[in-house]
């Protein structure tokens, strides 16, 4: 194993004429050392987070103590007590809740639709069709931004959810590439099987095409719901009651004139980081497919 | 959307392989309908908007009246206006500084992770979990962090006797707290790059190491050649989100709900903010409009440049 910071091992040399394993003793010394930097390393990124969790369950003389510690004196939940009092955190939940929700039904409807489309229907539009979807993952959102705000002002649905859950309905192109990639993959004696069968073209596409994408459609699911979750510009730009808020724009309401309610504010993110750790947890070898697809193939 | 199809092998292949005729109208016909969500969502989404904001970038519109065409002002206007440049150079600063490091860092992390150790699965899920928190709980936590008083990583230059800056508060620590703020988050560059790296051949290295190359040979003549393709995608997606870099400083900024604040000196405005700043709090869509075409001209003039230079660094599997 090639490593960037470990020295050139000296022993390298003498090993070139007769290979062998490496003295016991030494070998043991560099397996310490990896698992001292590969923890190190997990600590430095889990850091931030711990800290995240303790302020949440500190008391407020704890919360503003230096120096800091990460482990809270004493245990309480009255942080998360003040969370629910400042700001409607079910209110704020639910809302991100239906939004994220939605778009995800949008994109499981629409994108596996437009992706079969491209990989498994012969029509002459296909590869045109390829190239405006690979297009428009290049485009930057911001040269978009303001006219379709534009649109949505003109049909009168800025402060409303359509903006926010609509555009999943019509497919989105990093999600629609995804799963045609799959798809290509699938042979396709398995659909003109079907279609020799007599079936119709959407019923092969709804009871052969559907299952078998099931793992690609998965991860485009897990990936929009998170995108939606964690979603901040789309929110901030459409939402413009308190009552529609999502969690992303609500929990600035703990920012005082002069002061923040830092414990309770830790609550809230707690509380909103929560169900993305379980979908993490739970999604997990869906996330490390979905990330890997776009960069190796 | 039931279209039936004779049911004979005959058609099919001919519907397959044949252009033209009635069979590939159908197939016509049918491509169309299966990718209809995505043709309507192109419309609306994609081709109007960008000949609108095409046109919008030559008018001077504030929403409530009818766009008025004043040719190139909006553009000239730009070019004289100091707010703009500062915006530009504190996006550039991010963006050559940043792209660099976060490629380092997740090399360097994918390393540590792909040694042959036990619970190899647990430490790449701790790398990538803060890319999973959502993006305002990471910046109100980093605002936390940062905190002079109270936080933690000042705590921790302070045990090696270094004084931390109030990096919130002074114009040269907004943009390293902002790097410090993204560099938390490049798990998902890691994991590309740890796939990458399972991917060498094992018998290049056995054979470099036969020819008596050391670790960092053995990194610079094996490991680099042969993960340079995927260097290469990783520099762009970088690069594109560092031009575009909107969330992180608006949240460490913050001093508002809804508009962005500048941080002091203006040190923490970027492209991307000043853009929306123009767009939602100023109303000049014109304006904003045209900003948006000089970021999307900014990103591709880029983009084009590393793949021109792509050919003497990145190694293909022909040559």
């Amino acid at each position: 194993m090639p490593t960037i910071s470990a020295p050139v091992p000296t022993v390298l040399h003498a090993d070139v004429q007769t290979p062998r394993r490496r003295t016991p003793s030494r070998h043991r010394l560099r397996q310490v050392r990896r698992y001292i930097l590969v923890i190190l390393l997990a600590l430095i990124f889990l850091f931030p987070l711990l800290t995240m969790v303790s302020t949440a369950f500190k008391l407020p003389s704890d919360v503003f103590h230096a120096p800091p510690s990460l482990w809270p004196k004493e245990w309480t939940l009255a942080n998360f007590a003040e969370a629910f009092d400042q700001i409607p955190v079910w209110q704020y939940l639910a809302n991100t809740l239906f939004i994220s929700g939605m778009s995800v039904l949008g994109t499981v409807l629409a994108c596996p639709l437009v992706a079969y489309a491209l990989a498994k229907v012969r029509w002459r539009g296909a590869k045109p069709l390829l190239i405006v979807v690979l297009a428009t993952m290049m485009l930057p959102p911001q040269v978009t931004m303001i006219p379709i705000f534009l649109i949505w002002n003109g049909l009168g649905a800025v402060g409303t959810y359509l903006p926010l859950i609509i555009p999943a309905f019509l497919g989105t192109p990093f999600f629609i590439f995804l799963i045609r990639q799959f798809l290509l993959g699938v042979p396709d004696e398995l659909i003109e099987a079907a279609r020799i069968d007599g079936a119709s073209e959407f019923r092969t596409y709804a009871t052969i095409v559907l299952p078998i994408a099931r793992p690609a459609i998965i991860t485009a699911a897990i990936f929009q719901f998170m995108w939606a979750w964690t979603d901040f510009l789309n929110p901030l730009i459409y939402l413009n009651d308190a009552s529609t808020y999502t969690l992303s724009i609500g929990l600035y309401s703990f920012f005082g004139q002069n002061t923040v309610a830092w414990g309770p504010l830790m609550a809230a993110c707690v509380l909103f980081t929560l169900p993305a750790l379980l979908l993490f947890l739970l999604g997990q070898r869906f996330f490390i497919g979905g990330i890997s697809t776009g960069a190796l193939k | 959307m039931s279209l039936r199809r004779p049911a004979s092998a005959q058609t099919i292949l001919s519907s397959a392989r044949k252009p033209g005729g009635r069979s590939s109208r159908r197939a016509l016909w049918l491509g169309l309908a299966f990718a209809s969500p995505f043709i309507i969502g192109f419309l609306f989404l994609f081709a109007y908007p960008i000949a609108a904001s095409a046109f919008y970038s030559f008018t001077d519109f504030n929403l409530f009246q009818t766009p008025r065409w004043v040719g190139l002002d909006n553009y000239s206007q730009m070019f004289g206006n100091p707010t703009f440049w500062q915006s530009l150079g504190n996006t550039l600063y991010l963006t050559v500084i940043g792209v660099p490091l976060a490629i380092i860092i997740s090399l360097a992390g994918a390393h540590l992770l792909n040694f042959p150790v036990k619970g190899q699965p647990l430490y790449r899920a701790l790398v990538y979990l803060p890319s999973i928190v959502p993006i305002v709980v990471g910046g109100y936590l980093w605002r936390w962090l940062l905190n002079t008083q109270y936080g933690f990583l000042n705590y921790f230059l302070g045990l090696f006797g270094i004084d931390g800056p109030a990096w919130l508060q002074e114009p040269d620590w907004t943009k390293p707290a902002i790097l410090l703020m993204t560099f938390w988050t490049v798990g998902g560059t890691t994991i590309i790059y740890l796939a990458a790296l399972k991917d060498v051949p094992q018998e290049l290295y056995e054979a470099a190491e036969i020819d008596g190359a050391g670790a960092w040979r053995r990194f610079l003549n094996v490991t680099w050649p042969m993960i340079s393709p995927v260097t290469l995608f990783q520099v762009i997606v970088t690069l594109i989100a560092f031009l575009q870099i909107f969330t992180q400083p608006f949240i460490l900024a913050q001093e508002r709900l809804n508009t962005p604040s500048a941080g002091p000196g203006g040190s923490m405005l970027t492209f991307a903010m000043s853009l929306y700043q123009n767009a939602f709090a100023f109303l000049k869509m014109g304006y904003a409009s045209g900003m948006a075409w000089v970021l999307f001209v900014l990103t591709l003039v880029i983009t084009l440049i590393v793949l021109a230079t792509s050919k003497k660094w990145v190694h293909s599997a022909n040559n």
